[in-house]
């Protein structure tokens, strides 16, 4: 359990991504089964256990405590399951655990425990697990890690120590169950690749390399397809022998905050499309922005209202299995082709096809990037047509081509110091906007930005708050900006939505400093009004019918 | 007599009225005693000054020879008569020179515990419990939530994350007296033997160190121009925290930011401060210690200050032990 534990404390501490996937892989690589796999499935997210309600564990330790030094204990460190974890104490005529007792055994423990017997069985675990572990095990049954790692991240961690491709690891995952141990006997190279017998499972996704500079000249229009790059989220659903599944381009498993689609999905095999809010364009109804999108994501459950408001479908991209013939060998012009006809047998309102963009030359396709007939759109996909469906992102078959990002400039209000390298120098801005307010302009916070500029320009940054600081709250300081004297920078952005988080009523996505404008004064900057004129309607934009070719 | 007129709190700080003297006092004053030598009890522009011969030498590396008028070296277990009372001097564990200082008159003794810890420390002598009348403890981890750890295990904390991350700098926040220095024996004694970089801050206190027989090893001074940061890369630098925020940091290559102290029992503190591997190593008694020193004395009367007094006052009432706070101001109960 110590190993776990001490795990767990460098992970929530650590905030570069190389680092914490340096941490997992080398607990993986130490920790010996089953431990390592209940604690892949902790931070996975995929341990089901009996949660302990905070009411029990407040009574228990009040057995033991007065409840004013608690009062005390827990004022000062804000957290249930943490205050616990300091103050408790085994009674002082117990015997001293036997070593650490092991993440396993305490799964045990817990799986074969009754109802009844929890109280006592957490109250004598508590008694036999030192600091750090006791931390780790009250998060476990309380069921809340909180540890900043992403599935995607554990999973980098795992390819990392067996030196095989995540996309190997994403495909097996969800044939698999805790605690991993064929999984983990693979990875050392002591067993081959575990066979999986769901038919439904994930299997890695084809991803495009943008489109680079030169990188269309030597190619020939005539090869390749163009279709919308829709602004949803890309997903595989997967209906193969009973099982219907909704993967994320991850292969996170987010079957349960869409049963609507799954539900729709009366097809046999496994189709790649983007998830969208709204309706499709064989109902004639318009594709709804990435912000209700986000209403439905992030869900365990969803409610009626929820699919009332939020209506999702899948708008496909391309066709993996066909019933259980797999279609990934074949060409994108043969798969086209069968998906085209599959989802003109599928629910209408809950399923239509991407539609192909005509072009015949690319300084034609760059004109429509540049216009695109719908603001849920966010740039062109090129498919090259002979390419087979291949998983990963290798450069030539697949490319992305962004619509041009948004640009504001805008003025710096607040910085706060970076983190690891960045740990003493001023990294992170808070930049806002002009608006009026009670018959004054005053800058009003518009976003955060923390990339985007160079080493060099971070000097630069870091020299203007240090010698601008107006005020300190903790670790953030807010700089001098008045219409005379501040820092004017230009934000690009890849979108702009309402937000009634807010303040501004605004919220960007992707916001990053693109360009100093030292040549700026802050009253030359942009003003409220000016992102809100940049927030699409959608309703008053149609798509262009679907059209097979 | 009662003990509330033979010490008594003023804005200057801890009073006795029959020996004309203050304890740890904030202010200037005709006369002082010293329990130990960091910033917040030990300040310059007193005329008369006397403490251990260790924290007398510290006062005059922080402050230079002109930090007061004249001194008084204070011998461990020694009495001394100042006015109308005797005060003795003992061990207090918390640095080296560290002192409590027993104050009697009239058959009543209070003994003024200064910061103090039970833990053994190899930089110290170990504390030493003076029966007394009315003890006078710090609080500054008076509350059940700190139970400090075993400190080998935080040093064996940091060597693990030296052999996962060779290639990053690990700056060691550690309080430049004491601490520091205490950071150092302990990984030491931990078999790292490798050269540890020091803040400039840091050098002539761990010169003392070194003078007073604490062997500390290989030290470095944490300078280079800026065409040779890679020497860095796995390197153990130790400084006071606040040059970690500051651009001195810019110097080591990717560095890891690791804080010594006890306030990093709670989670919170650590990722406020931007802390990634923080370790557990305090200078002041946790609960528990704090506890078993007070059942240990035996003391009539326990008076709380410096901290968290509300709930070590609690507990001393649940014991049926007489306890009040001691309200007094300026010492930093942050800076451990």
């Amino acid at each position: 359990m110590r190993a776990f534990a001490e795990l767990l404390d460098r992970l929530v501490l650590t905030p570069q991504r190389n680092a914490k996937i340096k941490l997992m892989a080398d607990y993986f690589r130490s920790a010996p089964d089953p431990d390592r796999g209940y604690a892949l499935a902790a931070i996975a997210g995929t341990l089901t256990l009996k949660t302990v309600k905070p009411n029990v564990l407040r009574q228990l330790v009040l057995e033991r405590m007065d409840e004013v030094l608690f009062r005390y204990s827990y004022d000062y460190v804000g957290d249930l399951a943490e205050t616990i974890s300091l103050v408790w104490e085994p009674p002082a005529d117990s015997q001293t655990a036997a070593g650490d007792l092991s993440l396993g055994t305490v799964m045990h423990q817990l799986e074969t425990a009754g109802r009844a017997n929890v109280h006592g069985l957490v109250r004598d675990l508590l008694d036999q697990l030192e600091g750090s572990s006791r931390f780790a095990f009250l998060k476990l049954i309380t069921g809340g890690l909180r540890i900043g790692v992403s599935a995607r991240l554990v999973k980098q961690a795992l390819a990392d120590m067996g030196t095989v491709d995540v996309t190997e690891i994403e495909t097996l995952w969800h044939g698999l169950t805790p605690p991993y141990v064929s999984l983990f006997e693979w990875l050392d190279g002591k067993s081959p690749k575990p066979e999986l017998d769901m038919p439904a499972v994930f299997h890695a996704v084809m991803l495009a390399t943008p489109v680079g500079e030169n990188d269309l000249t030597a190619l020939d229009p005539k090869d390749f397809a163009a279709e919308w790059k829709w602004d949803g989220i890309r997903v595989q659903l997967a209906n193969l022998a009973g099982t219907r599944r909704l993967y994320s381009r991850s292969g996170d498993d987010i079957s349960g905050a869409f049963p609507d689609i799954l539900e729709a999905a009366d097809f046999e095999g496994i189709i790649d499309g983007e998830l969208l809010v709204g309706g499709t364009m064989r109902t004639n109804r318009a594709t709804r922005t990435f912000s209700d999108l986000q209403q439905r994501l992030n869900r365990k459950t969803v409610t009626r209202k929820m699919l009332d408001d939020y209506p999702a479908f899948i708008r496909g991209y391309d066709l993996l299995f066909s019933g259980d013939r797999d279609m990934r060998p074949e060409n994108f012009l043969t798969r086209r082709a069968a998906l085209s006809a599959l989802i003109e047998n599928a629910a209408p309102s809950h399923f239509d096809l991407s539609p192909l963009v005509a072009f015949s030359t690319w300084e034609e396709l760059d004109r429509l990037r540049k216009d695109p007939p719908d603001p849920v759109i966010e740039g062109i996909m090129l498919k090259r047509l002979d390419s087979a469906y291949t998983s990963g992102r290798s450069k030539g078959p697949w490319f992305k081509w962004k619509r041009e990002p948004y640009n504001v400039d805008a003025v710096l209000m607040y910085a706060q110091r970076g983190h690891g390298k960045r740990s003493s120098y001023y990294s992170d801005f808070t930049f806002g906007v002009w608006t009026e307010s009670n018959g004054k302009d005053v800058l009003v916070p518009v976003g955060k930005a923390y990339f985007g500029f160079t080493d060099a320009e971070l000097e630069v940054l870091d020299r203007y708050v240090r010698n601008n600081t107006v005020e300190r709250f903790g670790p953030v300081r807010s700089i001098r900006a008045e219409a005379d004297h501040g820092f004017v920078v230009e934000v690009a952005f890849e979108g702009i939505n309402f937000s009634s988080r807010h303040k501004s009523g605004v919220a960007m996505r992707f916001p990053r400093i693109s360009r100093l404008r030292t040549d700026k004064l802050p009253r030359d900057a942009d003003r409220l009004e000016t992102l809100l004129a940049m927030i699409g309607t959608p309703e008053n934009n149609l798509s262009e019918p679907a059209e097979p070719i | 007599m009662k003990p509330e007129t033979l010490l008594y709190p003023t804005p200057k700080g801890l009073f006795c009225e029959k020996g004309g003297f203050y304890i740890d006092p904030v202010q200037p004053v005709e006369r002082a005693l010293i329990t130990h030598g960091h910033a917040d009890h030990a300040r310059s522009g007193h005329s008369h000054v006397m403490a251990t011969r260790e924290t007398l030498d510290i006062m005059r590396i922080r402050y230079g020879d002109a930090f007061c008028i004249s001194t008084q070296e204070a011998v461990l277990g020694t009495r001394t008569t100042i006015g109308e009372v005797t005060v003795s001097f003992h061990p207090a564990g918390h640095v080296l020179g560290s002192a409590q200082i027993a104050v009697e008159a009239a058959g009543i003794r209070i003994v003024v515990s200064g910061d103090y810890k039970r833990r053994r420390d190899p930089t110290c002598l170990s504390f030493e419990p003076v029966p007394c009348d009315v003890f006078i403890t710090e609080a500054t981890f008076g509350l059940p939530v700190f139970h400090h750890p075993d400190d080998r295990g935080e040093i064996a904390k940091l060597l693990t994350s030296l052999r996962q991350f060779p290639e990053r700098a690990h700056l060691v926040g550690a309080y430049a007296l004491g601490k520091a220095q205490r950071i150092i024996a302990l990984m030491r004694e931990a078999g790292y033997d490798a050269p540890i970089f020091i803040h400039g801050a840091l050098a002539r206190l761990c010169d003392y160190y070194e003078s007073e027989g604490i062997a500390l090893g290989d030290l470095r001074p944490a300078t280079v121009d800026a065409k040779d940061k890679q020497s860095f890369a796995g390197a153990v630098v130790v400084g006071p925290p606040s040059a970690f925020a500051d651009k001195w940091a810019r110097r080591f290559p990717d560095p890891i930011p690791i804080f010594a102290s006890g306030w990093m029992m709670v989670r919170q503190r650590a990722k406020q401060r931007g802390v990634e591997l923080p370790i557990i190593i305090s200078d002041h008694c946790d609960w528990p210690e704090l506890i078993a020193t007070i059942n240990e004395i035996k003391p009539g009367e326990v008076w709380v200050t410096h901290g968290r007094e509300e709930a070590l006052v609690r507990w001393c009432e649940l014991q049926g032990i007489a306890a009040r706070p001691l309200h007094l101001v300026g010492y930093d109960d942050e800076g451990e």
